[in-house]
């Protein structure tokens, strides 16, 4: 039997949330921005009506009002946002226990066990859509099918509140006619360079050989062609599966360029104490650190190294990201983002092998100083105690980390990045 | 249409359920409710906000009490 999958996503998220609250703004174009004077001011989401003005998500500010005169703009809340996404959860979650979110707004959910209580996928998706109206005040787009590939194709077809169902019979109809880069993983490179194959809707990539395919793709080639014809088996993960945490990172655009070192530390160290105590949240550790530098001409790049253990002190963190930066990046201009990752993470109570010259004695006190330092901030909040290095240049931390940035894409393959 | 914030009296039972008992104008006036025949969650897009609405009859009038977390709201005609 095939598995009924559903990919509900909210339509025009953050928008949605502010022009539910401010029923006077709902008939204007509106876009929801980052804060200006902070350098994050760019359009993170608009309303429809913005939209019909050509603005772009990901455009600066100022160029969207060029575009859109009377358009109003509104602070980001990601608080709210984050409650909105939750209570959308809680609907999905009377469906169906296998939920596999994908950023905030989206997610699939795998209901073939429940068809025979609700009835076909079709019809849960209306009625999920209806439920999310009534009690959220916000639309989503929700498609139907028997992957997920093809689930997120058909919530991205009729917008906004809408299902489509793409089924075995229709989807070469359906999904054969769109561009090649509706598909999930095909991104401008891949798309030109299928261009160059004469392969340009998705229905040239499944009627295309598989083997012309790997020689020049690779292995995401072959993967490309099973999406296409609607053969992508990928699981949708059970609800809770943000146990399995694949990486825990931050990252900032600092309100001026950086220029010194002396500045990239500062900033290093603020992301990775956040990264450390998100960590100790989740109960895991770090055994590889990797960071993300992005200088002012938006050139950007990764570097990574291992650590000799476990870890989740703040201390061990920053340094390995600042030795990273160090030995692994020339510095050539100012950088104007900068981000810090744990990854290959581990429990908290895993073995390691010890070693004879580190002090395990020390490290122990550490976590228990670090865990108490989070005690401290849950009870009297975030800025009540901080490190001497982070008060010593305070225009670029004038922030809460772990509150500020809860929200980060996702990777499909890569599974769930919290 | 509009929000209007207001002050209501509670009674919260033993199997923590919520009841309005009655809902206090900014006036001081007390508008007690007589019955509640609904209670679900629900968005006002008059009101602009979400939470648990409550049905509720006042005086033979029908109004919706909503609670986004543990504040109370109204849908008012501005």
């Amino acid at each position: 039997m095939d598995r009924v999958i559903l990919h509900s996503d909210l339509n025009n998220f953050y928008a949605s949330v502010e022009c539910l609250y401010h029923p006077e703004i709902r008939n204007m174009p509106v876009v929801v921005g980052g804060d200006e004077e902070m350098r994050h001011g760019i359009v993170l989401a608009k309303n429809q009506i913005a939209k019909t003005y050509g603005i772009q998500t990901g455009e600066a500010l100022w160029q969207a009002r060029q575009r859109c005169p009377g358009l109003v703009t509104v602070p980001a809340n990601f608080k709210l946002y984050l409650k909105f996404s939750k209570l959308t959860r809680e609907i999905y979650s009377d469906y169906t226990d296998q939920f596999e979110p994908f950023g905030i707004d989206e997610g699939w959910l795998d209901v073939t066990g429940s068809t025979g209580l609700f009835g076909s996928g079709e019809k849960i998706a209306n009625e999920i859509r209806k439920r999310v109206y009534e009690e959220l005040g916000v639309t989503v787009s929700v498609g139907v099918s028997f992957n997920k590939i093809f689930a997120k194709l058909g919530s991205d077809m009729k917008k906004p509140d809408a299902t489509t169902v793409i089924s075995r019979e229709n989807y070469k109809s359906m999904v054969w006619r769109l561009p090649v880069s509706e598909l999930l993983y095909v991104g401008r490179a891949t798309t030109k360079k299928l261009k160059l194959m004469s392969i340009r809707t998705i229905g040239d990539l499944a009627n295309s050989d598989p083997k012309l395919l790997q020689s020049s793709l690779g292995v995401i080639g072959l993967m490309l062609h099973r999406f296409a014809n609607g053969q992508d088996n990928s699981p949708v993960a059970q609800k809770g599966a943000e146990a399995y945490i694949k990486s825990v990172g931050n990252s900032t655009t600092a309100p001026r360029d950086l220029c010194t070192i002396d500045d990239i530390r500062t900033v290093l160290y603020m992301l990775s104490e956040s990264v450390a105590a998100r960590l100790r949240g989740h109960g895991l550790k770090c055994t590889g650190i990797q960071i993300y530098v992005r200088d002012k001409d938006l050139f950007s790049c990764e570097r990574q190294a291992q650590l000799p253990f476990p870890t989740f002190l703040t201390k061990e963190i920053a340094d390995k990201a600042i030795d990273i930066f160090s030995t692994k990046y020339r510095m050539i201009k100012p950088l104007r983002s900068i981000g810090v990752r744990g990854i290959n993470l581990v429990p908290e109570d895993s073995a390691y092998q010890l070693d004879l010259l580190t002090n395990h004695n020390m490290r122990d006190k550490f976590e228990k100083l670090e865990r108490t330092v989070d005690e401290i901030r849950e009870r009297f909040g975030y800025k009540s105690i901080q490190r001497g290095i982070i008060l010593k240049n305070k225009e670029f931390t004038d922030i809460s980390p772990k509150d500020d940035h809860v929200i980060h894409p996702v990777g499909y393959l890569s599974g769930k990045i919290i | 249409m509009g929000k209007k914030f207001v002050d209501v009296t509670a009674r919260f039972s033993a199997s923590g359920k919520i009841k309005p008992l009655n809902i206090i104008w900014d006036d001081g006036r007390v508008y007690e409710i007589d019955r509640v025949d609904d209670i679900r969650r629900a968005a006002s897009l008059r009101a602009g906000g979400i939470g648990l609405r409550f049905t509720c009859m006042i005086r033979n009038k029908q109004i919706y009490l909503f609670m986004d977390e543990n504040i109370w709201f109204m849908e008012v005609d501005s």
